[in-house]
């Protein structure tokens, strides 16, 4: 009897969340989904390792609705972040344009490489040139040797 | 041959001690601004003594102004307002104060308690004009020229270094242009 009870009173709290929740306008999921991946790709300047999708700074919340605000108002995801930009700097971006401040930025990585395969090459080169030289100066092997070798051989085999 | 083997590694090292120094004194919490050399975002808010009195950033063309951006919740304001106090008191240069996401009646609180350098202080109660300006820490300070130009902004608490080697030479200047 206890457990009917307690299960017309689940209903019941079901019920009543599921009214209140269908009172609600929809939310619009591509619209939230956009604005989630706008968000993403921004900084938050307060809380700087953060984008300004995670972080619960005051500022963030702001930049937040701001950009919500011009969204609703139909400005493309550009001209958000051209918005923000004019305002923060590039720093807003965690993707950040081409230019030449930031070209040590986007092929120092490239420069090192670069460099790395230089090196390579170098060792690698020297390695190759110091076996051919050792082969054409002094040979390995004294040539006696293997003449000896290769009677020994003959002498295992026949005999 | 040997030289360079030495050579090479002891300068990708050198480089690198030489970005690390430079980055031990760098505060990562400076973002320059975009805004210094553009025209100050323009503002039309209420002045904080006289709420009915809408100030705008037009009434100040044709002179040298600082915008300190201020709000009684703020720790450091306190460190750099004895600063401002003095500087108010040389009449070098007005200060406008952008009370930035506080309550009035907390606003002039503050204001009566720690004195008042501001020649008079807007309103940002949203923050909405702080978004114009860039700011994202308070406090921080502009100064606009004469034909309403940001030419410099200080992040955090003005320091009396910054003010004497700084700020005020280069409202000097542009009061003399």
């Amino acid at each position: 009897m206890r457990t009917l009870a307690r299960l017309a009173l689940a209903l019941a709290f079901a019920f009543a969340a599921g009214a209140s929740l269908a009172q609600q306008p929809a939310p619009d999921l591509e619209f939230e989904g956009r604005l989630k991946r706008l968000e993403a790709d921004l900084r938050c300047l307060v809380c700087q390792n953060q984008t300004l999708a995670d972080s619960n700074a005051p500022l963030a919340e702001d930049l937040r609705r701001e950009v919500r605000a011009l969204a609703l108002s139909g400005k493309s995801d550009a001209e958000i972040r051209t918005f923000l930009v004019a305002r923060y700097g590039d720093f807003v971006l965690y993707d950040p344009p081409v230019k030449e401040s930031t070209w040590l930025l986007w092929f120092g990585p490239f420069l090192l490489l670069g460099g790395g395969v230089a090196v390579w090459l170098a060792i690698v080169r020297r390695r190759r040139g110091a076996g051919v030289s050792a082969g054409a100066d002094e040979p390995a092997v004294a040539p006696d040797a293997s003449e000896r070798a290769r009677k020994m051989l003959d002498e295992t085999s026949s005999g | 041959m040997k030289a360079l083997r030495w050579g090479i590694p002891l300068a990708i090292f050198a480089v690198l001690v030489g970005f690390l120094f430079v980055g031990l004194y760098r505060d990562p919490r400076e973002v320059p601004s975009p805004l210094v050399g553009k025209p100050a975002p323009a503002f039309s808010l209420a002045d904080l003594r006289e709420p009915g009195r809408k100030v705008a950033t037009s009434d100040f063309k044709g002179q040298v102004w600082l915008l300190n951006v201020w709000a009684s919740w703020c720790v450091s304001c306190r460190v750099e307002h004895p600063l401002l106090v003095e500087l108010a008191k040389a009449k070098a240069v007005p200060i406008v104060g952008l009370n930035y996401k506080d309550k009035d009646a907390d606003g002039l609180a503050w204001l009566a308690q720690h004195g008042d350098p501001y020649t008079l202080s807007v309103v940002d109660a949203d923050g909405r004009v702080g978004i114009d300006w860039g700011v994202y820490g308070v406090p921080e300070t502009f100064v606009v020229d004469k034909a309403g130009v940001i030419r410099y902004k200080h992040i955090g608490p003005v320091t009396a270094e910054a003010l004497q080697q700084t700020i005020l030479p280069l409202v000097r200047k542009l009061q003399q242009s």
